[in-house]
């Protein structure tokens, strides 16, 4: 049994966990200490399998009867058969990865549906910072310098569309956020989304050709 | 109901080291190799009560030079004899809770300690078989405990659990029994060994055949092999440890003295420490044994029955698996323990891998450790 503990989660997350379909099979990328894995399982019946390279999570998600894969997730995921999952979630993660096109590649080949999130960088507060200061741009969700950033790349939810676009994935659903409270509340932004949210969260599943 | 032993706390377990026969000839049991073998007597030990539906019994499998005594005291052990060997891991409210599960332990097939092995009479000359004992494998040593679970009636096994050549055990037992297993916790193992496992073990080999006291493996109404069998474990010794370990358990530290003796005495500790090892284990393991069992662990190769012969995966067993690798390990690295979690993804297996962040080398999964407690209880009480 899973410990039904009810961790404070993510509004990015809490959204994410309403898409899910109850009894499906997701793989949580990055799952940390297993929050949504958790919640999911129990609430929703859900298979869950995570991937995670912090060997104290990892512990503690297995702990809690989790089921979870310590490794480096850019290459954990190449071994599972196509069609493995029902749902691939990359939570916050995007914006560190090398190589997102291959990761994004080999997510739409062993998932059927890809739920991505990242902050969104041509939120307004990020703009104005480059515009008045000419200085690289620090926010609640992306606060460190240029020098010692694990976020290697910028993405803006327009760059995320075209991306999507571009290799042959098909958007199934996108949702703009802005959260409050260290992310745990927060509310869905509708109009100039790529102006005023600070998060995005998109399904998309590899075009039938 | 079957009743081994029961403890509510953590007061001294106390175990009886029991026997099981089967395979009385005619009916003998038919080994990997073709050989026949019998009677087979197995040494087994159980600790906690079976449940009525008979549903909780989990099978702990040792490594090459274990025993049947995993955990607790015999009732006639002196003070400060030393408790089973994962007594950390097994017990009332332990990794292993005895107060939940019914835990069994057998010694393996070859083995010398309760179980038949070359050191056994031969029914057949009245002798200790010594090298006319057929060679015998992981999957004999399977079937040996298969026929055990039968004796017990225990016919699903909650977890199969063992590290090192227990492990290997553990993955034959999913391979080859797949409908009884619905879990399997493999730890510090791998599902082949590599060329360098093989070269210690042929070493350590060689140590024992080329003591004169050997004779061919005849040497049970004589002097014992204790020389080379003494440095085959020097020898595995070194394999279990690791350079961080031994930095720093010796280092370069002397022995009870301030100068190098200036002859080939034990001047450095870690000499010592290995003269001790070696000395201490001929006093409780036969040769003979060593290499019948060294050599079933180099033949193993799960992705095959033998060379040549037909191909297997984990394409059968539906049982959840946990992987558990020690950084610094390197007998079985962790690279080992992640090819048998490729092949499980790749079989579509549910598994939950973790390399436990450790200095003490293979040996590492013998050592108390809170965090692979707390992984063995969370993971143990998922499984349906």
């Amino acid at each position: 049994m899973v410990s039904p503990e009810t961790d404070k989660m993510r509004y990015d997350l809490q959204i994410i966990a309403s898409w899910i379909d109850p009894g499906s099979s997701v793989l949580d990328l990055g799952c940390g200490i297993g929050v949504l894995l958790a919640w999911l399982t129990v609430n929703k019946n859900v298979h869950c399998t995570g991937i995670e390279l912090d060997k104290d999570k990892v512990a503690q998600c297995i702990g809690k009867g989790l089921t979870v894969l310590q490794g480096d997730f850019n290459s954990e995921v190449d071994d599972y058969p196509d069609k493995s999952f029902d749902y691939i979630i990359l939570s916050q993660t995007l914006q560190q990865v090398f190589e997102p096109a291959r990761l994004l590649y080999s997510l739409a080949r062993v998932g059927k549906k890809v739920i991505v999130s990242f902050p969104n960088f041509s939120h307004f507060s990020i703009r104005l910072q480059l515009l008045f200061y000419g200085l690289a741009p620090k926010s609640k969700q992306l606060p460190y310098s240029w020098y010692d950033t694990p976020n290697i790349r910028v993405i803006t939810l327009n760059d995320f569309r075209k991306f999507a676009r571009d290799v042959g994935y098909r958007i199934v659903k996108e949702v703009a956020i802005n959260t409050h409270n260290h992310d745990y509340t927060g509310n869905i932004v509708r109009r100039l989304t790529n102006l005023r949210a600070t998060y995005g969260i998109f399904i998309i599943e590899k075009e039938n050709r | 109901m079957l009743k081994g032993t029961s403890q509510t706390d953590s007061e001294d377990l106390l175990v009886e080291k029991q026997y099981f026969t089967f395979a009385e000839p005619p009916e003998k049991m038919v080994l990997e190799s073709g050989a026949r073998l019998g009677p087979v007597t197995i040494a087994y030990e159980t600790y906690g009560t079976l449940s009525p539906a008979r549903d909780n019994a989990i099978l702990v499998a040792h490594a090459f030079s274990g025993d049947s005594h995993v955990a607790g005291k015999y009732a006639g052990d002196h003070e400060g004899v030393k408790p089973g060997w994962w007594d950390s891991v097994v017990g009332p409210g332990k990794g292993l809770d005895t107060n939940k599960y019914f835990i069994i332990c057998s010694n393996i097939l070859g083995s010398c300690m309760g179980s038949t092995g070359p050191a056994s009479i031969n029914p057949a000359s009245g002798n200790p078989y010594g090298l006319e004992f057929p060679m015998v494998t992981i999957g004999d040593m399977v079937n040996a405990q298969r026929k055990l679970m039968e004796h017990l009636g225990v016919d699903k096994l909650h977890s199969v659990v063992g590290g090192s050549v227990g492990g290997m055990q553990v993955l034959e037992w999913c391979v080859r029994y797949p409908e009884m297993v619905k879990s399997a916790i493999p730890l510090a193992t791998t599902m082949r060994h590599s060329a360098m496992a093989i070269a210690f073990n042929e070493v350590a080999r060689q140590a024992i055949m080329a003591d004169p006291h050997w004779n061919k493996g005849n040497y049970y109404n004589t002097a014992a092999p204790h020389m080379g069998l003494a440095v085959a474990r020097m020898v595995g010794h070194v394999t279990y440890l690791s350079d961080e370990a031994m930095r720093r358990k010796f280092g370069r530290r002397l022995q009870d003295k301030n100068d190098f003796g200036y002859d080939f005495g034990a001047d450095f500790e870690v000499e010592s420490y290995l003269r001790h090892q070696g000395s201490k284990f001929v006093q409780r393991f036969d040769a003979n044994s060593l290499l019948y069992i060294t050599k079933a662990a180099d033949y193993y190769d799960l992705t095959l029955d033998s060379p040549g012969k037909t191909a297997r995966d984990f394409s059968t067993t539906k049982a959840k698996f946990l992987v558990i690798s020690y950084s610094s390990d390197w007998l079985y690295p962790t690279y080992q323990s992640k090819e048998l979690v490729q092949a499980l993804k790749r079989s579509g297996r549910d598994v939950s891998f973790c390399e436990i962040e450790a200095d003490a080398g293979h040996d590492a999964f013998l050592l108390p450790d809170e965090r692979l407690k707390n992984i063995l209880r969370g993971f143990l009480d998922g499984v349906a």
